[in-house]
């Protein structure tokens, strides 16, 4: 979990580093504060954004390019072949094609639910830290109250209590949003909180700044990282959660998802008859979007707490620099022997 | 920066030193590395109170620090020596300890107190708990009552109330808590002892209290004291002699007394006019309105 | 100009502990008047209360009781929506005042805009890089750009300074400006505020725990013990003739270069503990002045 520390006293390396920084900026052109929140690249970070990137267009242009899913042909349950890359289902479906679209399905209810659980989280979460007293009892009471019910047993209980036909994505997702908010308004409340009371928000309001302002253009902007982190969060937890309804069969009716596509992989006996090629690729794509996604999450994670960065360019130079003192001590003895 | 005379002479008799650094340089090997201490040179008389003053990101901590050899990686000391004349009469080179050596070396005969100490006791164990840690650490011959013994003789000599051993720290008022730390610097009586910023966090009143303490206890054990801070006035008062830093070097270097009535580097004197004073005349604080704010390349 | 009375301004928080709800007085019936082209020192330790008042006066929080009455030009009292266009606040510290998002200019274009003291976009630049310019951080379009983490202590409080006077403010409030900063860079701050005030007829109220500079920077000094003004008077007179207990205690307690050498001062210190803080003296009237307070209210 993300460390949302307050300042704490500065210790040495941190303030050269500060200062090296400082010094080898000076003269460049400032860079726009925008740019300053993007994370640096790293190699994971690469990594995730090409998972999340490449799993993306595949869900957003494969559609377009596969045959139709839903042909039922005779040859079942046939292996990977030239004319059928991820091989058939039960019913000769092609899987590959299949895969698209439920990609396409489950990156669908991902996005709506990570929108839609991160507003009412920012909304519960936020508004009530800031206005404070009364509000912010009732607000912390409400999260609390949703964050105990257990999650999926509500999910479960309420996708059951909607009729068949009627159970669409839009359902579904929000559904998963009510049921997920609760944590992230938890953390966007301590955030707030802990911004608050810092001397520049003070400082905005005695420049007479209305209340509605300083939330948006003090508050908000330094709270982007922790938002887009619990918007990850939520856009994982909402696939994850989706594939774990579909599965039991709780799912949206009328679309296609990867969580639908092991359900009916499940029912065609898929694992007992050894038939990999229906049901690994769905699981597949989950966990490497959900890995890709976690990786870009702890990208984010070095923006919210500097330290962390500290900690991961330390450990590279940390090794140089103990290398090189080792070697000056040997050479001193050395000479002196 | 050429260092006046007085560096090499000793503070009044024959007495040998008890710490020499010799040409002491600190780097930080981040992208473009930093040399945070520049070829500091002094030597540390025994019993001799030696004020460290200087600014923000004059290398101040790090050459206590480098000192000690608490300083991490990615710092590194690139140059230089740092020598500890024992009492007994052996020199110890502290570059060349290995971890063992050093460990014993520490708190025994050198020990520190940092930078913000007082939120540097642990707050979930006693006082005795964590004064208790330190002797059984160096001193495991010592039976428990003896150690509790030497825990509460430490904290009367350091003016706190010897049933204060059973405090939890966060029944310890700032300048308690403050003691405490300065006791458990104490415990093993070193000949040296380190002291960064021991009372900035600290009202005046009770900034005055501990110094008196401090001194009072250097009267009586005879340790040697390297006092940093940003306070020149403090510095005046009570130490021997007095380095100035600027920018990882040691401007200047002298008696308190010297520097004071007669600053011979810029900065020195620029520092000292950096602070009323409480009795002069009021002219003496130059007040034309005079102020320089340029965007600093320094 | 504004003027602002102060009456018997007094503050309880309530204090938690478990179910038992306890009130703790942390200003008792301060007093004092904010005219213009003078500075008001309030000098006290931590715990005395002086960051309270100025959270007070800049209407971070209400008063538990006592006035704060602000009269214009005309005699005419102040109405509550003109308040935060008439009295300003400038922080202690540098590195928490200032937004890490934003840029310079819009830390000083925003009371600009709301107070409306030049509309358009061309108009408020303008005035923005003039505010620059005069409180010294030129070359102001180069300033203006920048964002706070790449600008020094110093550079920082200036531009706080700037953003208090944008909105034309002529009460402005102080609250320990100097004691983040670097010794060095303190006198050029305060001088800049000193220049400040002469130039724009300011009624400054400087806040701070240094009698040293309290003295040499304002006309009038209250020294304030836990919540009360204990003593007031021109500021030589408290600072060179302190008559109540704690004042001296205070100025004993201050490291003076003068006093070199002599830590273990001859004056007897007063006692901590015998400290009254329901009298004052009031070098003005050469008189004590006693004052019955009611207790704390939960």
């Amino acid at each position: 979990m993300t460390n949302l520390a307050p300042r704490t006293e500065p210790n040495v390396p941190d303030a050269t580093m500060a200062l090296a920084t400082a010094a080898a900026e000076r003269g460049r052109k400032p860079r726009s504060p925008w740019r300053m929140m993007l994370p640096t690249m790293t190699p994971w970070l690469a990594f995730g954004l090409v998972l999340v990137g490449g799993i993306a267009l595949f869900g957003i242009i494969g559609p377009l390019l596969v045959q139709d899913p839903t042909t039922i042909r005779d040859s079942g349950l046939q292996p990977p072949s030239a004319e059928h890359i991820l091989g058939t289902t039960q019913t000769g479906q092609d899987v590959f094609a299949q895969l698209a679209f439920a990609t396409a399905g489950s990156l669908q209810i991902g996005l709506i639910v990570g929108v839609l659980a991160t507003i009412l989280s920012a909304f519960f979460g936020i508004l009530g830290a800031y206005i404070g007293g009364f509000a912010d009892e009732a607000f912390s009471l409400f999260s609390n109250v949703f964050l105990v019910i257990p999650g999926l047993p509500l999910v479960i209980v309420i996708s059951g209590f909607v009729p068949q036909a009627q159970r669409g994505l839009w359902t579904i997702a929000v559904v998963l949003a009510i049921t997920g908010w609760a944590a992230s308004s938890r953390v966007l409340r301590a955030q707030t909180l802990s911004i608050r009371n810092r001397d520049y928000v003070a400082a905005s309001r005695v420049a007479g700044e209305r209340a509605g302002r300083v939330i948006a253009v003090e508050i908000l902007p330094n709270l982007l990282p922790v938002l887009a982190s619990q918007f990850v969060f939520a856009v994982i937890a909402a696939i994850l959660g989706e594939a774990g309804l579909s599965f039991l069969g709780l799912g949206a009716s009328n679309s296609s998802t990867l969580g639908t596509m092991l359900f009916y992989a499940q029912n065609g006996f898929a694992l007992s008859l050894g038939a990999w090629w229906w049901f690994v690729p769905p699981g597949l794509i989950i966990a490497l979007f959900g890995m890709g996604l976690s990786l870009i999450n702890f990208s984010i994670d070095e923006i919210i707490n500097p330290k962390l960065k500290n900690v991961r360019l330390h450990r590279k130079r940390a090794r140089v620099a103990a290398r090189l003192e080792r070697s000056r001590v040997t050479r001193e003895r050395k000479a002196a022997a | 920066m050429t260092i006046s005379e007085e560096t090499r002479t000793r503070t009044g008799s024959d007495r040998p030193a008890v710490i020499s650094i010799e040409d002491l340089s600190v780097v930080y090997e981040v992208d473009h590395p930093v040399t945070a201490v520049k070829n500091a040179s002094f030597s540390l008389a025994p019993g001799e109170i030696l004020g460290l003053a200087g600014e923000s990101g004059c290398g101040k901590t790090t050459l206590a620090y480098a000192i000690n050899r608490l300083h991490k990686p990615p710092a590194r000391i690139s140059s230089g020596s740092i020598t500890f004349h024992d009492r007994d009469g052996s020199d110890l080179d502290l570059m060349a300890l290995n971890e063992d050596q050093l460990r014993a070396f520490r708190w025994t005969k050198l020990s520190m107190v940092f930078q913000g100490a007082m939120n540097a006791l642990n707050p979930v164990t006693t006082v005795r708990a964590q004064l208790d840690d330190v002797l059984l650490t160096h001193r495991p011959e010592m039976s428990k009552k003896e150690r509790t013994q030497r825990a509460g003789d430490v904290l009367e000599r350091v003016g706190v109330d010897r049933r204060r051993l059973h405090s939890y720290p966060h029944e310890l008022s700032g300048g308690m808590r403050q003691r405490v730390m300065i006791a458990m610097a104490m415990l093993l009586e070193p000949q040296v002892m380190i002291m960064d910023e021991p009372t900035t966090a600290l009202d005046v009143v009770v900034q005055r209290d501990i110094l008196r303490e401090i001194v009072r206890l250097r009267d009586e054990l005879d340790f040697a004291v390297i006092f940093i801070t940003h306070d020149l006035p403090l510095l005046l008062e009570i130490s021997d002699r007095i380095a100035i830093m600027l920018r990882g070097e040691i401007v200047e270097l002298g008696t308190a007394d010297r520097i004071y009535r007669a600053p011979e580097h810029e900065y020195t004197r620029q520092l000292l006019s950096s602070f009323p004073s409480l009795s002069g005349s009021r002219g003496a604080f130059i007040r034309t309105g005079d102020d320089e704010g340029q965007v600093q390349r320094s | 100009m504004t003027t602002i009375r102060v009456t018997d301004l007094t503050k309880d928080y309530t204090i938690r502990k478990g179910m038992r709800r306890g009130a703790f007085r942390a200003v008792d019936g301060v007093s004092f008047d904010l005219v213009p082209g003078r500075t008001i020192a309030l000098v006290g330790e931590s715990g005395s209360g002086k960051s309270t008042i100025a959270r007070m006066l800049s209407r971070l929080e209400k008063p538990t009781s006592g006035q704060i009455d602000v009269t214009l030009d005309d005699g005419t009292p102040m109405p509550r929506s003109l308040y935060r266009r008439h009295v300003q606040m400038v922080f202690q510290d540098p590195f928490a005042s200032l937004n890490p998002f934003h840029s310079i200019e819009h830390h000083i274009a925003r009371p600009i805009r709301i107070h409306r003291r030049a509309s358009g976009a061309v108009a408020v630049h303008e005035k923005v890089l003039s505010m620059l310019d005069r409180v010294n951080l030129t070359p102001a379009e180069d300033v203006a750009i920048r964002r706070p983490h790449e600008l020094s202590g110093g550079q920082r409080q200036r531009v706080a300074i700037a953003r208090a006077l944008a909105p034309g403010a002529e009460v402005l409030i102080a609250d320990e400006p100097v004691s983040m900063l670097d010794v060095s860079i303190r006198l050029g701050v305060l001088n800049l505020l000193g220049r400040l005030q002469r130039e724009d007829n300011l009624a400054l109220l400087y806040i701070t725990h240094d009698l040293a500079t309290a003295r040499h920077f304002s006309d009038e000094i209250l020294v304030l013990y836990h919540g009360r003004v204990v003593e007031r008077g021109p500021a030589d007179d408290v600072i060179l003739n302190p008559q109540h207990d704690y004042t001296r205690l205070l100025a004993i307690a201050a490291p003076d270069p003068e006093k070199i050498g002599k830590v273990v001062s001859s004056e007897a210190a007063p006692d901590r503990s015998t400290l009254d803080n329901s009298i004052c003296y009031n070098h003005f009237t050469q008189s004590w002045e006693s004052s019955e307070r009611e207790p704390a209210r939960a």
